[in-house]
Order: C-alpha cells, then structure tokens, then sequence
C-alpha cells in the first residue's frame, strides 16, 4: 500500500515594520496615535531603567539583575493589545510590559535590592510575580485562563512569556498540550533571543523554528519579527481576538535578541562573538519605532527631549524611594507562609527576633 | 600542595577522573563553552571534547533523565544543576528511576551517577538560589546525599562520588566557593562516602555541622576553646544519607552534650534525624538536651534579610554556651 499524506504544514513569518522603518501598509494595524506613545514611552522607559539598574548593580546598590535590554518590542507590543483584566504571566525578562501593567518602577528596585516587598504588582492583581524557575510559568497561564472561562468570564484570557531556552523545559511541552487540550484563551509569547546564558538557539532545538510546534499540539503559530513593534502588536492582538472568541490558544514567537548579559553575573565574551551583537544593534525596536512616529509626524525630538527627562525624573524618583526606605520589619519573611496562623511558625518568629536582638547587641 | 579554591579543587578532581577514566561525562546547562556558570567545569570541554563534556538543552529532568540511561549503559556521568534551587524538577526522574533501578532490577541495571549543585545562601542570589534542601534528597532511599565543606575534602568526596556504585546528590556550599583556599594534594585523595569526619577531637562537648556552616562554627569553636578552656569534639557530617551514626552516637557517648548547626530548615533537617539517633543510642549518656542551630521554617528571605536569618555566630555561640552551662 502506497503511503499517503496525512498533513501539509507550513508557518507563516510577519514583519510590518522592517530595521530600515519601511511600513507594509497593507499589514499596518490600526492604532490610535495614542496607543503608539504609550507603547514606544514603555519600550523607551524599559530601555532607560535597564540602564541605570545596570549602573546601580554595578556600584552595589542591588543585586543581580536580568536586563530586557533590546526586547523591548516583544514584551511591550504583546502586552498593548491586553485589558486589565486579562491575566498576564511574565518570566523575568519583561521589564517594560510589568509596567504597563501598572507595577510601580521602585518594586523592581525591591526586588532585585533584596526584599519581597517589591516581587508582587500592587496595582494590578492579575499580574503574577517574577517567575525564575524556567517554564514554569506556561501552565500557570493555561490555568488561569481556564478559571476565568469556567467562571463564566467570556471575555477574559491570558498571556505567558517564556525564552528560547525555556522552550526546552517540560513543562512547556505540557503547558502548550493542556492548552490545546482544553482549548484555553491563552496566548503564548516565546521571546526567542537566541541566547540561554551561554547556549545558543541551534543547540537548544535543531528544529526551524520555535513557532511551528503549534502544529504539533494542534494550535495556531506564527513567527514574527520580535524587534518589530508592529508585527508583534498584530499577531498578538490577533491571538486575543481568537481567545475571546473561544477559538483557543496560540504560540506566537518573537525573533529578537539579548544584547546584554544574561544577567550581571553573566559574561557573554566568553561565549559569543561581538559581531553578532552589532548586527543586531542595526535592529533594534526602539530605532524603528521612533522613526515610525517621526514618519507618522507625530514625534519629533523636542517630543523626545521632554519624555527622555520626564523618564529621568520617575526614575530618580524611584531611585530615591528605594534608597530612602523606612527600615522594613526584619520579621516579615514569617508574614505570609500560610494563610493560617501556627504556633510553631510563631514561636520561630518569636525565637528570630529574640536571636536577633541579641546579635544586634553583641554586634 | 598547591593552594586552591573549591571551585578549583573541583575542578582538579573533574579534570582527574576524566582523564583517568573514560567513561566519566560531564553535562549540564552552560557547562561546556562558558565553563558553567561558577567556572567549576572550567577547561573540560576544550580538554575532553563536546561528546564528553555536553552543554545540554534547557531541561533539568532531561539531564538527569538522560544521565540515568548514560550510568546504566556503561559511562559515569556528572550532571551539573545550575541552581539546587531548580533541581526540584529532578526528583520524579531521581525518586521513580534513578534511585530504584538498582532494587527493581536486582541489582542488574545500577545508576553509577553523580549530580552536583550549589547550594546555600549568603551571597546576595537571586530567589530560588540561596536555598539549603538537603532533606529532600536525602529523604530518598537509595540516593545517597553529600556536602563538602572546603577545597580539600570537596575534592576528595568527589572523586569517591564519581566512583560510587549509586547515584549521590553532591551538594556544594556556594557561599564557600571561593571564600577561601586549602592545600590540595596534586595526588589523589579520596574520602569514603557514608563516613563523617572528626575534625578535632574532644571531651567536653560534641559540635555538629556540614557544608558552609562549617566555617563559622569552626571560628565559634575556636573562640569558645579559648575563652573558656573547653574541650570541644567538632564532627563534619560530610554524608546527609545514609547518616554515619557510629561516629556521632559514640562522640555523644563521650561528651555528654551536643549542638547541631544546620543551614536548612528546622522541619526534618538533618538535626532532627541526628537527635532521633541519639535518642536512640546515646540518650543515657547526655547530660544536656542536645540544641540545633537551623534555619527557620519559612522561605528562604531574600538577600536583604538573608544574613538576619542563617545560622549566625551568636546564635551558634549562645547555643554551644547554653548546653556546656546547662
């Protein structure tokens, strides 16, 4: 018996915004102007508090930070098309997009200076925390969604970012299965940078793309340029549509690229060659988009000046209100072990403070 | 003897074995180009080559998995977790094969393999990589669970690891990395596994600890020795699982008293195993109620915090102080 085909695939790749700022009209989405400067404001703000974390870490004013550093199209666009309510999971590479969800600049400064006061979103309580055990996170998504679609919260999804090298985990394997499954509102943004610490793309998987998986587990996929605010906005906004109208999942994945270290403890001259860097600073997000406004002749570099110092002053703002922090109550890590209270939990409370207070006299 | 680092001392005795022995492999994520993340497999790739020193995908159950099938198809693999603080993600492989292959096959297939993972807090990590969860691990029959506590023993518990019959969680104290250096015999130097090591003996009282606790009770020891013109009988537990009884229930034996120092939390460390066997050859012989120094049952805080809540000198001082006074 001869052998039949059961299938032809392909996957699509989009671009709507190339390096050079030239447009496809055809493609362009419609956004309001002002949905524009809100985007390029977070991606340049991202950019700009990358930056002085980076400069802080180095003079030892808080600890290790992962930079988002040249990905601020992937994280920011995919986040635009969202409504407050819909949940958003993030890893740890997504600097911008938490703030659009409305976390305050100085939680991040907490964070990685050291105190959970900062590792929650206080403005808005469907944002999950920094999740840094790799992939993790993807299910939590699928989770998430399929809770608001059983509570009858027809319009609600949700959004999960995840890496290249996550891609490997298998929980992200389980994560994309469950929700084709269960055909769950969920949009996964695989933010591929090519680089997981030391491993590049090509070794993490020999497959084409990270995009066409999506046809293994029977969803929606598509490839996009990451670095491309357009492209990214488009196929996401897409993605919530389909969600919200009960037409499950799909993976979307973003091209872009770590221009930094993995993280600042990180030194990527050991394993790749500067060259490849400098080809893609060619293509970063934040060039093409500001040329896109000033095209649009809605951005000009008076615009620029005055957003560069109002970013300056929040985030000095926030510099300032991490370093001049009220003491936070040595106690707290026992604050929120469990939701009930235990005597053996508060008699190691107790047993902590008294510990301490004598170290603090003998010191 | 040339005086080296931990990291360093590791990574002599890596260097040893693979050259020594063939089938020895070393994988993990970012262990070969970038020389893992703490620069402990520094040098293997480039010496041993990529089949042999394997940057892997991003999957800490596909390493270990995979290293499972490596040991029992004849090599010895040496499985770095980046992390110990992702390496939860290894237990359903560990716990339902690694760990029974030698039981369920009578002893016809075995898992000769060695995961290694820093460990510990104290040097201002990220969340997720300060943590001390040894009793995860050792709490796994079959698994046996090891903690060096400096450049030289860590070099020699490594290479007994890597020979052992059985899968061993090495677990190493990151905070002492490269906190300080030992002399390390170029020669090889091999300790036995399931052994603790008397590091100074004594009358008075018996001190317990492992791994980067190690250090400040060494300098609390010292300090209370003088002051006090006290014997002290310090013991470096070296092996979690199997615990080596003989050597602590016979120094309670002689001591009368006993302080345990423990970086992980309180809830069934390592302490409250070495208390129940105690309990249960030498409780005739205390004349104090044997104390543990440990952290405390929440998660681990922080970098902020951290220092407030590891084991600090005071509390392991005032500890050692209340039982010799008791």
């Amino acid at each position: 018996m001869p052998k039949k085909k059961i299938g032809t695939f392909s996957v699509e790749y989009l671009q709507i915004l190339d390096e050079n700022g030239n447009v496809d009209k055809k493609l362009e989405p419609k956004l309001s102007d002002k949905d524009l400067l809100k985007l390029y404001e977070y991606m340049f703000m991202s950019r700009e508090y990358d930056h002085r974390m980076l400069k802080l870490q180095r003079q030892g004013r808080i600890g290790t930070i992962p930079l988002s550093i040249g990905q601020e199209a992937a994280f920011c666009s995919a986040t635009l098309p969202m409504k407050d309510d819909d949940w958003w999971v993030g890893s740890y590479r997504e600097l911008g997009a938490r703030l659009m969800r409305g976390e305050p600049l100085v939680n991040t400064l907490l964070y990685y200076g050291g105190y959970e006061e900062g590792s929650f979103n206080p403005n808005n309580d469907r944002t999950l925390p920094i999740a840094v055990v790799l992939g993790s996170q993807l299910l939590h998504a699928v989770g998430l969604s399929y809770a608001s679609r059983l509570k009858g919260e027809k319009d609600t999804a949700s959004i999960c970012f995840f890496g290249d090298g996550a891609s490997s985990e298998g929980d992200v394997h389980e994560a994309l299965n469950f929700a084709s499954v269960w055909n769950t509102p969920t949009v996964f943004v695989c933010q591929n940078n090519q680089w997981a610490i030391s491993t590049p793309r090509g070794i993490q998987t020999k497959a084409e793309s990270i995009a066409q998986r999506a046809i293994g587990y029977g969803m929606k996929g598509i490839q996009v340029d990451g670095n491309d605010p357009l492209a990214v906005y488009s196929a996401t906004k897409e993605a919530f549509d389909r969600a919200r109208k009960g037409e499950g999942p799909t993976l979307i994945e973003a091209v872009t690229y770590r221009m930094m270290m993995h993280t600042t403890a990180d030194d990527p001259t050991k394993y790749r060659d500067d060259s490849e860097v400098k080809e893609w600073e060619a293509k970063d997000p934040l060039i093409r988009m500001k040329k896109y406004l000033e095209d649009k002749g809605i951005w000009n570099e008076e615009k620029q000046e005055e957003l560069a110092k109002d970013v300056k002053s929040r985030i000095e703002a926030a510099v300032k209100e991490f370093e001049s922090r009220e003491e936070f109550k040595p106690d707290a890590p026992f604050d929120y072990v469990y939701g009930t209270t235990h005597e053996i939990i508060e008699e190691q409370r107790e047993r902590f403070l008294e510990d301490l207070r004598k170290d603090t006299e003998n010191a | 003897m040339p005086k080296m680092t931990m990291v360093q001392a590791i990574n002599l005795a890596l260097h040893q074995e693979m050259k020594k022995d063939p089938t020895v492999v070393v994988l993990g994520e970012d262990v070969g180009v970038n020389g893992g993340v703490f620069r402990v497999t520094d040098g293997l790739q480039k010496e041993y080559g990529a089949d042999r020193v394997m940057d892997t995908p991003l999957a800490e159950s596909g390493i270990i998995g995979s290293s499972i099938g490596m040991a029992m198809g004849g090599l010895k693999p040496v499985a770095e977790m980046q992390f110990s603080g992702f390496a939860y993600l290894i237990l359903p492989q560990l716990e339902a094969n690694g760990a029974r292959m030698r039981t369920r096959s009578r002893g016809q297939h075995t898992v000769p393999l060695v995961v290694r993972m820093p460990y510990g807090g104290g040097v201002r990590a990220l969340e997720h990589h300060s943590e001390s969860k040894e009793s995860y691990w050792a709490h796994t029959p079959g698994v046996k669970t090891v903690i060096p506590s400096g450049p030289r023993n860590a070099r020699a518990l490594l290479l007994a690891a890597i020979r052992d019959p059985d899968p061993v969680i090495f677990m190493e104290p990151k905070h002492s990395y490269r906190a300080f250096k030992e002399e390390v015999p170029e020669e090889e130097e091999v300790l036995p596994i399931g052994k603790a090591q008397i590091v100074e003996e004594g009358n008075d009282i018996t001190v317990i600890s492992w791994g980067s606790m190690m250090r400040q009770t060494i300098k609390v020891v010292d300090q209370i020795k003088e002051e006090r013109n006290t014997s002290v009988e310090l013991i470096d537990l070296m092996t979690i699982a199997p615990m080596d009884y003989k050597t602590i229930t016979e120094s309670v034996k002689k001591t009368g008293r006993c302080v345990i120092v423990q970086e992980a939390h309180q809830t069934l460390g390592p302490a409250s195993e070495i208390i129940a066997l105690i309990n249960d050859h030498a409780l005739m012989y205390l004349e104090a109620p044997v104390k543990r120094v440990t952290m405390y049952d929440i998660q681990m805080p922080l970098f902020g915090r951290e220092n407030m809540y590891l084991p600090s000198q005071g509390k392991i001082r005032r500890a050692i102080e209340e039982t010799l006074d008791f």
